[in-house]
C-alpha cells in the first residue's frame, strides 16, 4: 500500500483551515494510506509560491496541484485526490 | 419594462394581503420594501455569482499573471490589471501571495497596485447590488470610476522605490517564486461544470445572505422611518466638506459591500447627495484595517499610508464628480 501525500497549502486564513478540516474527513474515508499535512503561514506562503500559485488555499496530492481555491464538496475533493494518485 | 415587476406584485401581495398591512403606512411600506429588495438582490447575486464562477474557471489569477508578464504594455497594463481586478473575486487572505507572485513575475509594482486597489472596490457583489438598486447606467459609471481609481492609484504608487519600501522577506520570496502557472488540468467544458458553477455561486450567495438581510433591513428602516429630505439641508451638494468627511469616516469601518450598498441607497433616498454616499460606500469596502494589517507584512508603513492616502483621495474626487454631474437628480425611480 503506497501512501498518498495530501497537502493543504495556505496562508493560514479561515478558508484554508476549513479546507484542512474537510480534507482530513475525506482522507479518513479513503483509508490509512492517505496522509494529510497542513502547510500554513510563512511555510504555506513559500510552498504556494514554489508551486507557482497565487491563491490560497491549494490542495496538493503527491506534489501535484490538484485544486486551487476552496471547494466545500467532500465528493469533489475525494475525486480530485483519487484522480491525482 | 421592469423585469422585476412580478416581484413587486408578489411583495405587494405579501405585505398588503397576507399580512394585511395598510398601503401607505410606514410599517406596510417598510416590510414591502424589505421583501422586494432582498429577494431582488438575492436573485441578482445568484446570476452574477454564477457568471463569476464561469470567469474564475476560465481565467484563474495565474493565467492573468502569465498574460501580464508576457510582453511590454506601455501603461495599458494598468488598465488591464484594474479590469482583471474588477472581474476576479479574490479573498483578502490571498493578497500577499498575489502581491509576491506578481512581483516575482516581473510585473511592475504599480500594475500590482492597480489590481489590488480595484479588486475590492469593484466586485461581483457590488455589481449585483448596484444593478438592483440603481440600475444599469449608474452601475456602468461606478465600474468605470473604480477602475479609474485603480489605474491612477497604480500609476502614482508605481513610482515607489521597491527596495526601500517592500519588506526584504517578500522580495527574497518573490525571487524564488515560480513564475509560470502549474498545469492543473481543467475541463474545457462538461455538464458537470454547469453544476459545479451553480454550487459555487450558490454557496457564495448563501454566505452573503445574512449581510444582504442586515443591509436591506437597515436600508428599509431608514427608507421607512427617516423623513424624506431629512439630510437635504445639512448634507446638500453645496457643502463641500461632506464628501471628504464621508470618505475619511468610512476608512476604519469595514463591511461587506453587500451590507453597505442598501444603506447607501437608503441614505440617497433621504437626501444625502449620491457622490457623498458613494464616497462613504467605496471607502468602507475599498479600504479597511484588516487589509492594512495583512499588507503591513509586505510593505513599509510609509508605503501603506501612501496606498491608503492615494485611494482615499481618488474616492473623494469620484464623489465630487458624481455630485457635480448628477446634482440633485433623483436616481431612485
Amino acid at each position: 500500500m503506497k501512501t498518498i501525500q495530501i497537502e493543504v497549502v495556505g496562508t493560514g486564513c479561515a478558508t484554508c483551515q476549513r479546507l484542512h478540516e474537510i480534507t482530513q474527513r475525506v482522507a479518513a474515508e479513503i483509508g490509512p494510506e492517505a496522509v494529510v499535512t497542513y502547510v500554513a503561514n510563512q511555510d504555506g506562503m513559500r510552498r504556494l509560491l514554489a508551486l507557482g500559485l497565487m491563491q490560497s488555499p491549494a490542495l496538493v496530492v503527491n506534489d501535484k496541484v490538484a485544486m486551487i481555491g476552496f471547494n466545500p464538496s467532500t465528493e469533489k475533493i475525494k475525486a480530485l485526490i483519487l484522480e491525482n494518485v | 419594462m421592469d423585469i422585476f415587476a412580478p416581484l413587486q406584485s408578489a411583495a405587494d401581495w405579501l405585505a398588503y394581503s397576507i399580512l394585511s398591512l395598510q398601503r401607505g403606512t410606514m410599517l406596510g411600506d417598510t416590510i414591502n420594501f424589505f421583501v422586494y429588495e432582498s429577494v431582488k438582490i438575492v436573485l441578482l447575486l445568484l446570476v452574477i455569482n454564477y457568471i463569476m464562477a464561469v470567469i474564475r474557471h476560465y481565467l484563474p489569477i495565474e493565467k492573468i499573471r502569465d498574460f501580464l508578464q508576457s510582453r511590454k504594455w506601455y501603461g495599458v497594463d494598468h488598465l488591464l490589471a484594474a479590469g482583471f481586478g474588477a472581474i476576479t473575486p479574490f479573498c483578502s487572505c490571498s493578497s500577499i501571495p498575489l502581491f509576491v507572485g506578481f512581483l516575482g513575475a516581473g510585473i511592475p509594482i504599480g500594475v500590482t497596485f492597480s489590481f489590488l486597489i480595484t479588486s475590492p472596490l469593484v466586485n461581483e457583489a457590488a455589481i449585483a447590488l448596484f444593478i438592483g438598486l440603481f440600475g444599469l447606467k449608474i452601475t456602468a459609471f461606478y465600474i468605470v470610476a473604480g477602475v479609474l481609481i485603480g489605474v491612477v492609484g497604480g500609476l502614482v504608487l508605481g513610482r515607489v522605490n521597491i527596495k526601500k519600501h517592500i519588506s526584504s522577506d517578500i522580495l527574497e520570496m518573490s525571487k524564488s517564486a515560480k513564475t509560470s502557472g502549474p498545469n492543473v488540468p481543467r475541463d474545457v467544458f462538461s455538464r458537470d461544470l454547469l453544476v459545479t458553477w451553480w454550487n459555487e455561486g450558490f454557496t457564495l450567495t448563501k454566505k452573503l445572505l445574512p449581510y444582504v438581510l442586515v443591509g436591506v433591513g437597515l436600508g428599509a428602516a431608514i427608507h421607512g422611518f427617516v423623513p424624506q429630505n431629512f439630510f437635504a439641508q445639512t448634507l446638500s451638494s453645496g457643502a463641500w466638506w461632506t464628501v471628504p468627511l464621508a470618505a475619511i469616516v468610512a476608512v476604519p469601518l469595514y463591511s461587506n459591500a453587500v451590507a453597505v450598498i442598501p444603506i447607501m441607497q437608503a441614505l440617497v433616498g433621504v437626501g444625502v447627495p449620491f457622490g457623498t454616499a458613494l464616497a462613504f460606500m467605496m471607502a468602507t469596502v475599498g479600504l479597511s484595517l484588516p487589509e492594512a494589517l495583512i499588507l503591513k507584512k509586505a510593505m513599509s508603513f510609509k508605503l501603506l499610508v501612501a496606498y491608503f492616502g492615494v485611494v482615499t483621495v481618488g474616492i473623494i474626487i469620484i464623489g465630487y464628480l458624481f455630485n457635480l454631474v448628477m446634482g440633485s437628480v433623483n436616481v431612485i425611480g
